[in-house]
């Protein structure tokens, strides 16, 4: 399978801080990995150096066992079968889409290629647009098309460099799942480059989280979001509530002014330290019930799925976020209870 | 180019996780990947190669000229040059730029005004028929002065000339900045107790300084360089001494060493034309205009101010046209040559499409190295590619003269000869728009295109080519009008027996027969009309 691993990857473009300090990434074949970071982390440096459009300055990338870039190592990006999907497509504005599809068609004859392109074209839901010329594509088409000259000289990875930004955002959602169902349908690794966290979360099979030049934590969505590796990576894919703790006798709850919490894992060391939730596993209670900490509404946000009720408690210097599904019952200046469900984790 | 280079420097510095990305952020990082493409990939040989080629083929003429000054010792090209007749002509040639220059920023400025910001009557067809006299050869306009008034010839004549082609330098640039100006600034300062004209003279102007002194500079070495206007008036500058010189006396040094001392002054104004141009840039970049300004009333002056626009336009465009068309009609089929008049311009059709070609062929490769690639060595070739810019016709003619006599003598007085020093001098243009085409396609398509395993060399054939063609192309047609126009090398380095519609035209004029010469002009005008608006309609 063509496994993606990524060894002690380093590139500094000057005397500054380097932008990529010796990053370690292994993603399993036929996986969508997505690269989550804040803008100029390195991500985009990252999938240049994988692509080969830069030289790493030290480190290895290899896909499928074979070694692309490493020690004495430096493949041409055209020998290399990576696919590339830029932002906004980058189709050749001069190509019909058919010919735009084929263009990386180049060792077979014309009968196969031709039929390589409309099976392409089939796979994106544009069987028929083969005549047209880029510009009277709109931008969701041109995404599409530019995946499916991707995808088409079947690569062994295909690098989406943030493909979905240009889309407005009712688009967004329709394109995203096409192009993830698309990549399942070829079996094609895929590494897709964002800054959105939703997005990253949504569509990827593993989410691996850069910063500054390194991967903090690489997981799938769920565990990335129910145990990050740290409490700046939980406030980095979402919104959390972070606490200080004090972990119990047993080692499987923890003591926080909002009670006592559940703990995912038994902290290796350590008997105090930051505990994160996230503010849907806060529940709102009348004020007076057995158990629940008391405090008070500070302020409502209501964005129609759900709101967003900022309650301070006593005893905390910040105030706490809870996420409330349904009707809203308090306001602003009103008196509620908060009681914890689920598990956290705790960072020392 | 500097902006896209702070931009990727600031790309590469490593900002600290987590900073919020300043709006506007995402445009400033697509710009510097794009520089970021291909500045990380060395030109490919076979770019690099054809390049170099084209770069000290550029730079020749300039190479030889010194050393054949100095050929006979530094001690006579010193005593020709520190010799009173020298200083004679500096004083001439400086003192015929002064006069332009300062009638140009007159009339370029006031234009300007007039057109941009101004409820003047039709602001925008005078602002059309102001660039006009930028398709006018200076020595068709000393054709028209001399043929309707002879006693212009001289200072005056090579004066009136020389200003009426040559201001639309000045008003394009001056015009543009105008525009950009937010007119906001103008209101605060009339709001803080300016009138109009305080707020004119101590807001306004400031910031047209630097589009002016561009423009201002580009007229100086337009005057500097120009042989077909002074020479036709009998007005002595350099370039006329330099073609007096080469025709009257079998020593060769004075003509080169009067021609060192020409290069020196035209590679100074470069310089500092390339200067201001920096500067300009910066200007503007603050600006950017909310909204239009509101035209300013022009009340009891609506009626001078036409009649000023009238005056220039009548001029500069209208009278050298009305001249050419009296000695059109004045001529008979007796003074009409037709068989020389199709010689001519088959010859000269013949002569720019060949100069041309070469051109653009010598252009591609430093024009894609120009776009693509950062670094010394592709600056320095693209500096070398634009010596012409900065190399008056007559100086790489005369280089070129004595490179072929010494070493080339086969080429002596051939048609290849007169090709080349087309393409030295108009390398420029050349390199210039292919630099702007290849510019205008996305790095990231070349990255697609390897990624789907093209080599470099298919890439450029494939899809920047390709991609930039109609560019090219429009370089290429560029190119060809200003070789149909060319006069001082092609009087030079023309085979003998042949002759071209500028030469003939400056021929005819030198003799005063204007009937003769008035056909030639008309031809040239109309031949270089066609790809002109061949080319505005592809603009648009």
């Amino acid at each position: 399978m063509n496994d993606l691993h990524i060894e002690q990857l380093t590139k500094s473009y000057g005397p500054e801080a380097p932008v990529l300090q010796g990053l370690d990434l292994s993603v399993p074949g036929g996986s969508l990995a997505a690269v989550l970071g804040p803008s100029g982390c390195g991500k985009t440096t990252l999938l240049r150096i994988v692509a080969g459009f830069l030289r790493a300055d030290a480190g290895t990338v290899t896909v499928g066992g074979r070694t692309l870039a490493g020690p004495g190592v430096h493949l041409a990006p055209e020998r290399r079968r990576i696919g590339i999907v830029p932002q906004e497509g980058a189709l050749f504005p001069h190509l019909s889409v058919a010919r735009n599809v084929a263009f990386g068609l180049t060792g077979l004859d014309r009968g196969e290629r031709r039929r390589r392109m409309e099976e392409m074209l089939d796979l994106v839901g544009l069987a028929g647009y083969g005549e047209r010329m880029p510009h009277e594509l709109s931008g969701g088409q041109q995404q599409r098309i530019a995946l499916a000259r991707a995808l088409a000289p079947r690569p062994a990875l295909v690098l989406l460099d943030e493909p979905f930004n240009a889309l407005d955002s009712a688009l967004r959602t329709g394109v995203r799942a096409d192009v993830r169902a698309a990549l399942r349908a070829t079996g094609a690794t895929a590494l897709l480059v964002t800054h959105d966290q939703q997005e990253a979360l949504s569509t990827a099979d593993l989410v691996a989280v850069v910063r500054q030049g390194q991967i903090a934590q690489c997981d799938t969505p769920q565990d990335l979001y129910r145990r990050p590796a740290d409490p700046w990576v939980a406030g980095f894919v979402g919104d959390a509530v972070l606490l200080q703790g004090t972990v119990g006798n047993s080692g499987s709850t923890a003591t926080t002014p909002l009670g006592t919490v559940a703990l995912a894992a038994r902290p290796t060391d350590g008997h105090t330290g930051t505990v994160v939730l996230r503010p849907e596993q806060l529940r709102l209670t009348d004020a007076d019930t057995a158990g629940a900490v008391r405090g008070t509404v500070t302020d409502v946000c209501f964005y129609g799925h759900d709101a967003k009720v900022t309650v301070s408690v006593q005893g905390l210097d910040a105030t706490v976020d809870v996420r409330v599904a349904g009707p809203l019952s308090v306001g602003p200046g009103e008196e509620t209870g908060i009681h914890v469900t689920g598990e956290a984790t705790l960072h020392a | 180019m500097s902006p896209t280079e702070t931009a990727s420097t600031a790309e590469s510095a490593e900002r600290p996780a987590g900073a919020p990305a300043p709006a506007g952020r995402r445009r400033v990082r697509t710009a510097a990947r794009r520089v970021d493409a291909g500045s990380s990939r060395r030109p490919p040989l076979i770019l690099l190669v054809p390049a170099c080629v084209a770069a000290l083929f550029a730079l020749l003429p300039l190479g030889y000229l010194a050393v054949r000054a100095l050929e006979r010792g530094p001690g006579y090209a010193w005593d020709v040059v520190a010799d009173e007749r020298t200083l004679q002509l500096l004083g001439r040639s400086l003192g015929l730029t002064v006069v332009v220059v300062t009638a140009c920023l007159i009339l370029g400025i006031s234009l300007a005004w007039l057109t941009v910001r101004t409820a003047l009557p039709g602001a925008r067809a005078w602002a059309v028929l102001a660039t006009l006299p930028l398709a006018v050869p200076s020595y068709v306009a000393a054709f028209a002065w001399l043929a309707a008034a002879p006693e212009t010839a001289g200072f005056t004549g090579a004066a009136l000339a020389l200003t009426l082609v040559s201001f639309p330098y000045v008003h394009l640039p001056v015009a543009a900045a105008l525009r950009g100006i937010d007119p906001a600034q103008e209101e605060a300062a009339r709001s803080l107790g300016h009138g109009p004209l305080r707020t004119f003279a101590r807001v306004t102007l400031p910031q047209l300084r630097p589009a002016a002194a561009g423009g201002a500079l580009l007229v100086a070495l337009y005057v500097l360089s120009d042989f077909g206007a002074v020479s036709l008036m009998r007005y002595d500058t350099f370039t006329r001494a330099i073609h007096t010189s080469y025709r009257a006396s079998f020593d060769r040094t004075p003509a080169a060493a009067l021609s060192v001392v020409l290069v020196v002054l035209t590679v100074a104004l470069v310089a500092g034309e390339a200067r201001t141009r920096g500067r300009a840039g910066h200007a503007r970049t603050g600006g950017g205009t909310a909204r239009p300004a509101i035209p300013v009333p022009l009340g009891r002056w609506r009626i001078p101010a036409l009649a000023w626009c009238t005056a220039v336009v009548a001029a500069a465009v209208a009278f050298p046209l009305g001249t050419l068309g009296y000695w059109l009609a004045v001529g008979t089929s007796a003074t009409w040559d037709l068989g020389g008049l199709t010689e001519a311009a088959s010859a000269t059709l013949g002569v720019a499409a060949a100069g041309a070609a070469l051109t653009t062929l010598l252009a591609l490769p430093v024009g894609v190295i120009a776009a693509r690639h950062r670094g010394r060595g592709a600056r320095l070739l693209e500096q070398a590619a634009y010596a012409g810019h900065a190399l008056p016709g007559i100086t790489v003619a005369l280089s070129l003269v004595f490179f072929a006599v010494r070493y080339a003598y086969p080429l002596y007085q051939q048609l290849p000869l007169l090709v080349c020093a087309y393409a030295v001098l108009f390398l420029p243009v050349a390199v210039a728009a292919t630099r702007a085409a290849v510019l205008q396609a996305p790095p990231v398509l070349e990255d697609v295109a390897r990624s789907l395993g093209r080599s470099p060399l298919r890439v450029l054939r494939e899809v920047t080519v390709p991609l930039a063609a109609p560019g090219v192309a429009a370089g290429a047609a560029l190119t060809f009008v200003v070789c149909m126009k060319e006069l001082p090398a092609t009087l030079l380095l023309r085979p003998t027996g042949m002759d071209t519609l500028a030469t003939r035209l400056w021929t005819e004029t030198g003799a005063g027969s204007f009937a003769a010469a008035a056909p030639y002009a008309a031809a040239l005008i109309l031949l270089a009309a066609v790809p002109s608006y061949l080319l505005g309609r592809s603009r648009t």
